[in-house]
């Protein structure tokens, strides 16, 4: 065999890792559903023929919003907490995010609540009903499937199984976390700001 | 046997192109050559502005693309002969040529200057068909697609028809062209009358405004083209282009009320009797029934169910008898009626001109 | 020099042989829980070989009875869910699951990888792809069953709104179609999710991106693409279903909808969609043409950069499968020039492989007969569609035969041909043997004549006004010979089909033995025995250039002195 060069960057072989690349791709995925859902609702804004419309029975979810962004924090805090290796702080913070979600989810019922029984609008009443619990059903949704995800994880750090080698994993989880948030930021505005 | 099949490969390519060119040239020359309605409704026939201007376009557009299949498909079928191994070849590979940026360059390029010029001459076109401005001797006509047929209603002159529509033929010194409004009571449609004009799509809750200028009389042919459900394989149309008289005649005669003749009272009374009132309207009856056709001038019309059938007594009598025997799975149930109904009702409706 | 196992980096094969299983059950076993991505990507094949013959039949039926006007032998009922059924199986049960099978056999040897980056996904996305196939076909006995053809979807693969709402489409056709698409869509998304990261995460040292085959570019482009192409389906799908079954009102023109929001969803779909199924066919032919031809592919980085702006430019032009449905001049407009930019790109390509095959040596072999074939018909189906493009004559072509021409001529004519090519190629290494020459130019011939007769002639039919989704025709409208010649040309390709099955079982068993390099190729798959071992390479691959099998071959003059 002749002389082989050694090309310049093949000493260092690295690429970028497996678990956030395949994130990353889910959310461009997830991202594009929720953009045609977004889309929907905007198509239709100021088309429904018959009441209740949004200025009359929409209020702005400030207190949700805040629990649900500041989970971010939260989950942010306790990632770097894990790659320290401080497993009793980075469960707390985890904890946290996941109380911090589950009254994000809370409060969504509640709101739906008042929704249906007080104002009567339903996903059938008109076309603003079906695009508004179509599209923040569908982030709810996700909301809820992070939880779960969450709660096991925490679980498994309570049982001692999670350790400070899993931190890589732990950020790619936290990655589809941020994503849900950055797609309650859209929907906020969408819902709650532009279409009231 | 591998010899001949290496020079099937290019030359049986070329023959087949060639011979596929030829084919299509006849055909096209021969279709061409014809004016006003044609059995066949080829978009090779245009009889009215719109279609006339797009076959234009598709003339230039098709000597583009040709010039293109020849070029690039020569110079295939040129380099698989030009270049296949040889038998006696000695296992060398050929020089390896990575690239040029030249070459490559230039057949960038050509292509950016091809679609440029395609775009310029096609926006051009849209706008004339897409934006005319709509002449004050335009004749109006409102197009509610149904399933399985369709309802043409004349605003102005106080008409209302089903699945044959008339209009005057609109001479180059004397333009009259009829402007259609299209509206769906049901599913998507789409009106297509291919020597008339392109098609438009009658979507619920979405007027569209289409338009035709038909230079020859007679009758043009079409169907829906737009998939609307069991039946949409015999949802036809009929466009009849009358002269200016003859289309007064015609307006004047769609404006009487249904015909009251006393002899047919039986078949009459079978109508507003037996539930047909619930679908159809007959002026000048109690009948008002707007899910089926108007029947008001059914016996001036040349076929039935949108086509589905001749308008003969005979199709007349099975049609009732039972639809399906023309269009299976047509909206029209079969109605229950002895045979002694069914008559007296075609001898009333035979007399509906 | 074909014949010799070439050591990448010195690696000797010592893994001892893989006794075969004892029992039948034993061997199920190993299939059904694999995660291996060679197992996998045969399942998907198979998969697909199997509907591709399903929806073949119901495309014979359907010509059965369009061959002369007046035909009975498909009632219109049956008649609307069989073209509906075939559009829907080659689309996502064909299509989607060869170029994805494909994908998952080559890529990671491609790239001097041991697997896919998940394999546990790999398996469950074709699980639920092949649950999804059967949920699909359920429907022909869902219903009343087969007396009445059951409840199988018949609003047309596009299945525009209204028609699917509750009120035009009682019982549960629809709600099949849409559940089985949801399914098979989460498994599409898995499997690209893989490609993806498998090809940015798992590249053997020395692979830099512009070192990978090309066929490994295109999936990963064609993957990128997947994923915000399927997931607008998948949407549209949810919504279509909460109309159906939770009152609302996406679609519902009586509660001020718009039916034409789902022609835009579907299509912001399902046209990104026919780039995802024809990419990869792009892939297999820079495979195969250049190893034919003996050189290179010419312009590496322009095929790079060509699929790159095909994907992005795709998703601008939905819109001109919709120019007859009253939008403004000024957005017919738009979608023509998209429309017409998107065929710059694509029309570099086929200059590039046209560069390839100039000044090489080219072999008639049965993989390369059928790209040659793609080629031309492929620059057919692109001028067919400037043609389509053109929005005033789309106004003429659009739901005529002339559309369903130009679409298999690309769907057929080039992925359809390209698969055939790749099978014949790949086979090989698949299964150690090679598939029957003999039989290969049978099915060639026939497949190729039978092709044209049908899909040349139906150029015609839609020039002459015959408009598709129709059970019959009226006789006297001048459509009948040429639709008696397309019936024919069918059944031809029918034939065709055959011998290519037969020629798969049999050589399978009876084929010449290929040995790692049957055809004097220059990429990684060649370097390794036929069939792989389950762990691809004993040792992990180092390239320095995009042929490294060429360079091992040809240690004076290596394409690493020439790449830039």
């Amino acid at each position: 065999m002749s002389a082989i060069p050694v090309s310049p960057g093949m000493e260092r072989w690295e690429l970028p890792s497996r678990g956030r690349v395949g994130m990353l791709s889910l959310i461009i995925g997830e991202s594009a559903i929720f953009t045609i859902f977004v889309v929907a609702y905007v198509y239709y804004i100021g088309k429904s023929l018959s009441p209740p419309y949004p200025q009359q029975v929409l209020e702005i979810p400030f207190f949700n919003t805040v629990c649900l962004l500041s989970s971010s924090i939260t989950i942010w805090l306790a990632e770097r907490q894990i790659e320290r290796g401080k497993m009793r702080r980075f469960a707390a913070w985890w904890a946290i995010t996941i109380a911090l979600g589950a009254i994000f989810i809370g409060g969504t019922a509640i709101e739906w609540h008042k929704l249906i029984y007080v104002d009567g609008l339903t996903i059938r009443t008109n076309l603003f009903g079906t695009t508004f619990y179509s599209l923040v059903g569908l982030h709810a949704t996700h909301v809820v499937v992070g939880l779960i995800g969450l709660t096991i994880i925490l679980l498994f750090t309570l049982t001692g199984h999670v350790r400070e080698q899993h931190s890589e994993r732990i950020q790619v989880f936290a990655l589809y976390w941020h994503f849900v948030d950055a797609v309650w930021v859209v929907v906020f505005t969408v819902v709650y700001i532009a279409g009231r | 046997m591998r010899f001949l099949i290496r020079e099937h490969g290019a030359g049986a390519i070329r023959r087949r192109s060639l011979a596929v060119v030829c084919l299509f040239a006849a055909g096209a020359m021969q279709i061409a050559r014809a004016e006003g309605p044609q059995k066949t409704p080829s978009i090779f026939a245009p009889s009215s502005t719109p279609a006339n201007s797009i076959l234009s376009l598709s003339w230039f557009v098709l000597a583009i693309t040709g010039g293109i299949f020849v070029t690039v498909g020569g110079l295939l079928v040129w380099a698989l002969i030009r270049y296949r191994a040889r038998p006696d070849d000695d296992g060398s590979e050929p020089p390896q040529i990575y690239g040029s940026t030249q070459v490559e360059l230039a057949w960038t390029v050509i292509p950016v200057l091809i679609v440029v010029v395609l775009f310029l001459t096609t926006a051009r076109i849209i706008f004339a068909i897409q934006d005319a401005p709509k002449p004050q001797a335009a004749l109006d006509v409102t197009v509610v697609g149904h399933q399985f047929w369709w309802e043409f209603r004349y605003p102005k002159l106080g008409v209302v028809t089903a699945n044959e529509l008339h209009v005057p033929v609109s001479p180059a010194l004397d333009p009259q062209p009829t402007f259609l409004h299209l509206l769906s009571a049901d599913v998507d449609h789409s009106f297509w009358v291919p020597q008339l004009a392109g098609k438009t799509d009658l979507i619920p809750n979405h007027p569209n405004e289409m338009w035709i200028e038909p230079k020859h009389t007679g009758v043009y042919l079409g169907q829906c083209a737009q998939f609307c459900g069991i039946e949409h394989a015999k949802m036809l149309l009929r466009v009849v282009v009358d002269t200016p008289e003859q289309f007064d005649a015609w307006v004047q005669q769609q404006k009487q009320p249904g015909v009251q003749d006393a002899s047919v009272a039986a078949g009459r009374h079978v109508f507003e009797t037996e539930a047909c009132t619930n679908c159809h309207t007959i002026a000048g009856t109690a009948a008002r029934g707007t899910f089926g056709p108007d029947l008001t001038h059914l016996a001036s019309r040349a076929t039935l169910a949108s086509g589905a059938a001749m308008n003969t007594p005979e199709n007349l009598h099975a049609w009732i008898q039972d639809p399906n025997t023309f269009k299976p799975g047509a909206l029209m149930p079969a109605m229950q009626l002895s045979d002694q109904q069914i008559n007296d009702l075609v001898a009333y409706l035979e007399t509906l001109r | 020099m074909a014949d010799q196992t070439l050591p990448i980096g010195g690696a000797i094969d010592v893994t001892p042989q893989r006794r075969s299983p004892a029992l039948l059950l034993e061997w199920l076993h190993g299939w059904v829980v694999t995660v291996d991505h060679k197992r996998l990507g045969i399942l998907y094949v198979v998969y697909g070989i199997f509907f591709l013959l399903v929806a073949g039949a119901e495309a014979l039926a359907i010509r059965v009875q369009l061959a002369w006007p007046g035909m009975h032998f498909l009632s219109p009922e049956t008649y609307n869910e069989f073209f509906t059924m075939h559009g829907t199986t080659m689309v996502f049960l064909v299509g989607m699951t060869i170029v994805f099978g494909f994908a998952n056999y080559l890529v990671p040897i491609m790239i001097g990888a041991r697997d896919m980056a998940f394999p546990r996904l790999n398996a469950f996305s074709f699980w639920l792809t092949a649950f999804g196939g059967l949920l699909l076909y359920y429907s022909f006995i869902g219903g009343f069953g087969l007396y009445g053809m059951g409840a199988a979807p018949d609003v047309g693969w596009w299945a525009y709104a209204p028609l699917t709402a509750r009120a035009f489409s009682p019982g549960h056709a629809m709600d099949y179609w849409a559940l089985s698409l949801i399914v098979m869509g989460f498994g599409t998304l898995g499997t690209a999710i893989n490609v993806i990261t498998t090809t940015l995460s798992m590249r053997c040292r020395g692979m830099t991106l512009l070192r990978m085959p090309l066929f490994v570019w295109l999936m990963l482009v064609v993957s990128g693409l997947t994923l915000v192409t399927i997931t607008p389906l998948t949407a549209a799908q949810i919504m279509l279903t909460i109309d159906r079954y939770l009152g609302g009102h996406f679609f519902d023109a009586q509660a001020g909808g718009q039916p034409v929001i789902w022609m835009h969803f579907f299509w912001i779909f399902g046209h990104p969609e026919v780039y995802v199924l024809v990419m990869p066919a792009f892939g297999i032919a820079s495979e195969i043409v250049p190893v034919f031809s003996r050189k290179a592919i010419f312009g590496y980085p322009a095929m790079v950069a060509a699929s790159v702006g095909i994907a992005f430019v795709s998703l601008g032009v939905w819109a001109h499968h919709m120019f007859t449905v009253g939008m403004t001049s000024v957005g017919n407009t738009f979608f023509v020039l998209s429309t017409m930019l998107v065929g710059i790109p694509t029309g570099i390509k086929i200059f590039n492989w046209l560069a390839t095959l100039w000044g090489g040596k080219i072999q008639f072999r049965t993989p390369m007969l059928f790209c040659l074939a793609f080629l031309i018909q492929f620059l057919c189906a692109g001028l067919t569609g400037i043609m389509l493009s053109v929005a005033p004559w789309n106004w003429q072509l659009h739901n005529s035969y002339f559309v369903i021409a130009h679409f298999h001529y690309v769907l057929v004519g080039a992925i359809v041909f390209n698969i055939f090519a790749g099978i014949y190629y790949w086979y090989p290494k698949v299964t150690g043997r090679m598939l029957d020459e003999t039989l290969g130019k049978w099915h060639f011939w026939l497949f190729f004549i039978g092709f044209h007769i049908t899909f040349d002639t139906m150029h015609f039919v839609g020039f002459l006004g015959m408009p598709r989704s129709i059970y019959t025709y009226e006789p006297d409208r001048g459509w009948n010979l040429l639709n008696l010649i397309i019936s024919i040309g069918g059944f031809i390709q029918g034939i065709g089909v055959l011998f290519f099955a037969w020629n798969m079982v049999r050589s399978h068993f009876k084929g010449k033995v290929a040995g790692n390099d049957p055809w004097d190729a220059w990429t990684l798959e060649w370097s390794v025995p036929s069939p792989p071992p389950p762990y691809n390479f004993v040792v992990d691959p180092v390239v320095h250039s995009r042929r490294p099998l060429w360079d091992l071959k040809h240690p004076e003059d290596p394409d690493w002195k020439y790449e830039a």
